[in-house]
């Protein structure tokens, strides 16, 4: 491969900075992309991919996937076949089957049965494809989450929205490319910037991270004493000294740098106005839980991320934490459920009403799944049971542009222990949200130490029963 | 301009039949040939291999080669018949016909092998004849003229006196020069150019800062940070000690191969000293999981992962992680051969080893009599019931050990023991459970303290009712007390000859839960292994293989690598990947003449260093001609010195010089600069972030402290690479996240207020012209142009103009003669200088 040809893709995509760039950018890109690797083979049916990142692995035997079988054998020994294999001793110390205490109920049209702890998700059910079936390979949360989120369950892998905006730019001028929030419960955020991480592509490409203290994006604010006319002539005198240092050095880089320092400036009046929610009208905010303190902050990210769409940024990731529920499973799952349930729904219902849903991918998924047996790793107490790691089935949904909505995918066994029907390993979700955005998954790809590298390495199916 | 290879093509079309035939070589026109249309199915791979047919070796291929008219090989690859052509229809590209010409022609020739060049020893070519006068005529000079001169390039013009001395600090100590300085050296060239600047590259390379500078790319390799990493990410307090180690190493021009056996080895070596341990600790920055619910085989077995892929990298500038699967694609190594390197590391224990720093002893054995008296008060009224139930809760470790699965709060307390261990001080996981299998007889005090420091923190578990009892002694508190109360001795990172030998088993798939067939630790297969080696190897072997002279990559690798600290790029481009699949050097003769001379100067790096500052190819403009940028647009042939942009450290490092707030001292624990709290409380589980005082606020950027989970936010803004593998070449963004961090981060800003403040007070009551030029020369080392001068007034002007018109007036600090709008103006034209393309690069 052409090593030169690689470097000039590069410096010239340096200067979209971040994934900024326009639309005209972005098209004199085309021909180079298609050639190199990235950019659309099919039509796409999604723009831009909204990430609910559920850090912790979120029961799915909870939430999404009701079983009867398990209700009935609760407290009974699991049978031995599904300890076989299975490599926790906590739970293999103690494998006892432990029902759901939740309700389930179909919902909608489509019937979709979910559990009484997200009635608002419920509420919209009949848009979203409900994937049950979901399996990984590891039940440890590190790898596991780089395996969610990168693709590969070691670290130094681009991430999921490194690779979108790799592959398709961003259609923003002011805002990045690709954008990171994060909310918790009060146990800490799990998951590192290794998730958002650009691993091996251009560091444009790793996720920004917007603050909930403090200035949303570090050093966006002016310094105290430097109002926007002061910061401008600032830049003018930059820009006019730096052309100046072009034109005696001739190095392009110099005019990457000049285009920087405008993206930065404008980039300062539109996070602010971006953040601003003065001009959302009160039901709106009501609706997605703006007015309560337990669905603020995610709330408050999930309207960010409709605002963030409106404004052309690619990928916005929200990461919640933290889902990992080992004891006292009927306090703690609640609160985040609580905490997530209503900016999710109303995230959905307002880009469906803006128009925006059909181009908008949406993803709500943790890392893996929880145990159908009960953890008893602090003693046990009635009541305080809670659930440990799960790598052979967990749920996941999905929503918006491409996706075939008010349907369940895939089927798990009686207990929830295996996928075992149409089942969907995390590379074939990978595969699947590139596909709606007109993207095969083997095609883009990036050359490092040797090798052509995928967002799905070298497996990943297209998952025909989730697509519209 | 006409390749070998295309000249080649004519010589075989044409049929020119003069006996000059030209020469076709295996490693530059057929490897690369049979590597893309061939290996994949006929190449090293065992398992992925067909028809039993392998071309990567003589010995195999030699019946399918064949001769001219009588070759299975030419046949197939030229068969009309589809059935028969290779490569397949369905697979890579056809050969095409100047391809197949080419290979004609090497059989023809006798179809001679030659290993990949990189396997086969550097040894020093001939020196190519000095075709320019007036240059340095050194050999980097003579071979990089060479290559210019096939292809009618050539070098541009040297660059004036100020660039080259503000480009070689950057280069030798990672700093901007003083402008006096500047001025000093600017007369002295003028009447001795070569003299001026050697006594320049001396100077720099005896200065103390010169290792901080060189210490940060061999960090990179080692992926160095100060904490474990992975969701929890406990501090590593020691960390420093072995970054400390490597500042003074290349401070003392300590010779690389000896560098090289202490940080493989150095524990190993006989007698040796404390310093030569903690140079292990290279190896030490592999990641720690403290998160449960994982086998804690599978955590160890993941750091000697990271170990073996570590080295590959490091010294052999080869990925062999590949191998930890199947046998390598297209380089010859194989499963086994990983595994035979992977058996180095699985030997060794991650122990922390008492390294005092000075004072720490005494008051420790000052402190250790009394300790010993009172922990003696407080054990010996419970000695044998606490006796009796440490035995029990060590049983209980090893049984569990041995026979897990029977019962779960034992398997808990051991997972516990075993992730937990010394942590929040960066100690080996496993090191507590090293100590319960060695008999409580044979312990020493100190490990016998350690082990009940451990239990009565974490004991009850699996054991409550024996604890519980104990407990009502009242003895927990007090030894926690205790404890407490025992000054610090410095344990940093090391690693030890493994107490209890492994036997290392080939993983199937790289899985550890399926393990094969036994190895023993051994070089790889395809290089030549030392002499007289003896049956079990040790890492000191490993360690004198790799600087040996049998191993052709090390010095090679290491060439490579400090030449692209210099220039931006390599000689080989993927300087991590000196395989097959890697980029073919763009001065080989070079790349093995600079190999094979610094292992014939003793591994000197130093020198190295000063032949190529010394080079006319180092001392070329940065401003290429238009003509130039087009013929060798990514500086191949070295037609010029390419500008760069510094790296995240420098630039800090250049702010804090500049504005004169730069904290001179070297070495000592990291420091957290002033950043916001949220930049690590938001992206971490419960990592803090408590800012440093005093001095400690300004040093130089190798010291910031570095929290895995989220690194320092600047460093983060400017490339600095994910700090969990090992990385060979950082990237060079240019991003508007960094203009915002120069315009806007608080450590900047100061920088600006500074620097105003300096130029102030350097150039007290003279004219703004006089002033702003003076400015100028400290953040470029050089004079500013008319136009800049101009411009700079402008802002400066207007600046004044607009602090009266606005209400946005700060008091001046200690500035007498400036008015309130006058430093207003003095504060803006420090910002806009220090944000200048010129001032974060090297030119």
């Amino acid at each position: 491969m052409n090593q030169a040809g690689h470097i000039d893709r590069r410096s010239f995509l340096s200067q979209t900075a971040n994934g900024f760039g326009s639309i005209a950018l972005a098209n004199l890109l085309a021909d180079e992309a298609l050639a190199d690797a990235p950019a659309r083979q099919r039509a796409p049916r999604a723009k831009n991919v909204i990430f609910l990142f559920m850090v912790g692995a979120p029961s799915h035997l909870d939430l999404y996937d009701p079983k009867p079988e398990l209700s009935k054998r609760h407290r009974q020994r699991a049978p031995d076949h599904l300890l076989k294999g299975l490599n926790d001793p906590v739970v293999k110390a103690s494998p006892t089957l432990f029902a759901s205490p939740r309700i389930f109920e179909p919902q909608g049209q489509s019937g979709i049965e979910i559990s009484d702890y997200l009635p608002h998700i419920g509420s919209i059910a009949d848009e979203i494809c409900l994937v049950r079936s979901m399996h990984t390979h590891t039940n440890v949360h590190d790898p596991a989450q780089l395996l969610f989120g990168c693709g590969n369950t070691l670290f130094g892998h681009p991430s999921m929205g490194s690779w979108i905006t790799y592959g398709l730019g961003s259609e923003s001028r002011d805002l990045p490319g690709y954008i990171v929030m994060t909310s918790d419960s009060g146990h800490g955020i799990c998951a590192g910037s290794n998730v958002w991480s650009n691993g091996f592509l251009p560091s444009q490409y790793r996720g920004v991270t917007f603050r909930s203290q403090g200035e949303p994006v570090l050093n966006v604010v002016n310094p105290p004493g430097v109002d926007r006319s002061e910061q401008r002539a600032r830049i003018e005198a930059i820009g006019a000294l730096n052309r100046e240092r072009f034109r005696t050095t001739g190095d392009p880089e110099i005019k990457s740098r000049i285009a920087s320092y405008e993206m930065a400036f404008r980039m300062q009046a539109a996070v602010p106005e971006l953040v601003k929610l003065d001009g959302e009208s009160e039901a709106t905010r009501e609706a997605y839980g703006l007015n309560h303190e337990l669905t603020r902050p995610f709330g408050t990210n999930c309207l960010l991320a409709r605002r963030m769409v409106e404004r052309g940024v690619r990928f916005a990731m929200l990461a919640h934490s933290n889902w990992d529920h080992h004891n006292n499973l009927n306090v703690n799952l609640k609160k985040d459920c609580d905490m997530v349930d209503t900016g999710c729904a109303a995230l959905i219902r307002d880009l469906k009403q803006r128009g925006l849903l059909d181009e908008t991918l949406i993803i709500w998924g943790g890392e893996f799944g929880r145990t159908p047996m009960n953890e008893v790793r602090r003693g046990f107490t009635p009541g305080r049971e809670g659930r440990d790691h799960h790598p052979y089935a967990f749920s996941t949904w999905l929503c918006g542009g491409g996706i075939k909505s008010g349907t369940v995918v895939g089927n798990t066994d009686d207990f929830g222990y295996h996928a075992i029907e149409d089942r969907v390993h995390v590379h074939d979700l990978h595969a699947t949200i590139l596909h709606c955005l007109g993207i095969d998954h083997e095609q883009l790809t990036y050359r490092h130490q040797g090798r052509n590298h995928r967002l799905t390495d070298v497996h990943g199916d297209v998952i025909h029963k989730m697509l519209a | 301009m006409i390749s070998a290879r295309a000249a080649l093509f004519l010589f075989v079309i044409v049929g020119v039949s003069q006996p000059a035939r030209p020469d076709v070589r295996f490693n530059r026109d057929i490897r690369t040939l049979l590597a893309e249309h061939c290996f994949e199915c006929h190449g090293p791979d065992a398992k992925q291999r067909k028809a039993g047919l392998r071309l990567d070796e003589r010995a195999s291929a030699a019946q399918a080669i064949g001769r001219v008219g009588n070759s299975e090989l030419l046949r197939r690859i030229t068969s009309s018949d589809e059935s028969e052509r290779m490569p397949p229809a369905e697979s890579a590209a056809r050969l095409d016909d100047e391809s197949i010409a080419v290979i004609r022609a090497w059989i023809a020739s006798g179809a001679d092998y030659e290993m990949h060049w990189a396997f086969i020893s550097p040894v020093k070519h001939p020196l190519p004849a000095l075709a320019r006068p007036k240059t340095s005529g050194n050999a980097i000079d003579r071979f990089v003229y060479e290559r210019q001169s096939q292809t009618q390039l050539r070098s541009g013009i040297q660059a004036d006196a100020k660039t080259l001395y503000r480009r070689l600090y950057f280069d030798l100590v990672g700093l901007p020069p003083d402008p006096i300085d500047v001025q000093v050296f600017v007369d002295s060239w003028n009447d001795l150019e070569d003299e001026a600047w050697t006594a320049t590259i001396d100077r720099l390379l005896a200065s103390p800062h010169f290792g901080e500078k060189w210490a940060r790319w061999w960090m990179d390799l080692a992926h160095y940070a100060d904490t474990d990493g992975y969701t929890v990410d406990y501090d590593r307090p020691h960390a420093w000690r072995w970054r400390d180690w490597v500042i003074n190493a290349f401070n003392r021009n300590q010779p690389f191969d000896q560098f090289t056996i202490e940080q493989i080895a150095g524990d190993q070596l006989p007698g040796s000293t404390i310093e030569q341990k903690i140079a292990t600790g290279f190896f030490r920055h592999t990641l720690s999981n403290r998160e449960g619910g994982a086998d804690l085989e599978e955590h160890r077995v993941k750091k000697i992962i990271d170990r073996t892929a570590t080295y590959g990298a490091t010294w052999l500038g080869l990925t062999i992680e590949c191998a930890q699967c199947h046998d390598h694609k297209f380089d010859p190594i194989t499963h086994r051969d990983y595994y035979r390197i992977y058996a180095f590391f699985d030997n060794a224990d991650e122990v922390n080893i008492a390294a005092p720093l000075p004072g720490e002893q005494e008051r420790m054995n000052l402190a250790m009599a009394g300790y010993r008296k009172k922990w003696n008060a407080i054990v010996d009224p419970i000695k044998p019931q606490l006796n009796a139930t440490m035995r029990k809760w060590e049983k209980m470790m090893l049984d569990s050990e041995r026979n897990p699965g029977i019962d779960y709060k034992r398997d808990r307390a051991l997972e516990l023991l075993g992730i937990l261990w010394g942590a929040g001080r960066g100690e080996g996981q496993l090191e507590g459970i090293r100590l319960t299998r060695i008999p409580p007889k044979q312990r020493t005090p100190r490990q016998r303290e350690r082990l009940l420091e451990y239990f009565v923190k974490r004991g009850r578990l699996g054991l409550e009712n024996e604890f519980n009892a104990l407990d009502k002694s009242g003895y927990r508190p007090k030894i926690t007390k205790l404890n407490k109360s025992l000054p610090a001795l410095s344990r940093p990172q090391a690693l030890e000859t493994a107490m209890f030998r492994r036997t290392t088993r080939i993983f199937d798939r790289g899985d550890f839960r399926t393990p094969g067939k036994a190895v023993r630790a051994g070089t790889p297969s395809f290089l030549p292994a030392l002499i007289d080696q003896p049956e079990e190897l040790d890492r000191l072997h490993l360690a004198r293989w790799t600087v040996s002279k049998e191993n052709p990559l090390t010095a090679r690798v290491l060439v490579n690598r400090v030449w692209q600290e210099f220039f931006g790029r390599g000689f080989v481009t993927t300087p991590e990947d000196f395989g097959t699949r890697g980029q073919a050097p763009s001065h080989p003769e070079l790349l093995d003449w600079l190999a094979a001379d610094l292992m014939e100067s003793g591994w000197d790096l130093k020198r190295l260093i000063r032949q190529i500052v010394a080079s006319s190819t180092y001392r070329q403009s940065s401003r290429p001609s238009t003509t130039i940028r087009e013929r060798d647009p990514h500086n191949e042939f070295l037609t010029y010195f390419p500008r760069q942009r510094l790296t995240g450290e420098l630039v800090r490092d250049a702010a804090l010089k500049t504005s004169g707030l730069w904290d001179t001292r070297i070495g000592g624990p990291s420091v957290r600069p002033p950043q916001p709290d949220s930049v690590t409380e938001e992206a971490s589980y419960n990592a803090k972030w408590p800012t440093s005082e005093g001095g400690n606020r300004f040093r130089r950027g190798i010291y910031t402290w570095i929290q895995r989970v989220a690194p320092y936010a600047q460093f983060t803004t400017f490339d600095l690479p994910n700090v969990n593998r090992s990385c060979s070449r950082r990237d060079r963004s240019n991003t508007p996240l960094q203009a915002l961090t120069l315009l806007n981060d608080p450590v900047f800003v100061q920088a600006a207020r500074e620097f105003a403040l300096r130029v102030l007070r350097e150039r007290r009551s003279q004219s703004l012209g006089d002033q702003l030029a003076h400015a100028f020369a400290i953040a470029f080392g050089r004079t500013p142009n008319e136009f800049e001068l101009k411009r700079l007034r402008e802002h400066w002007h207007d600046r004044k103009a607009a602090a009266r018109s606005e209400e946005n007036k700060r008091k001046p600090i200690g500035i007498p003669e400036c008015t309130l709008s006058e430093w207003y103006a003095w504060e803006s034209t420090a910002m806009v200088l220090l944000n200048l393309d010129e001032f974060i690069t090297k030119e």
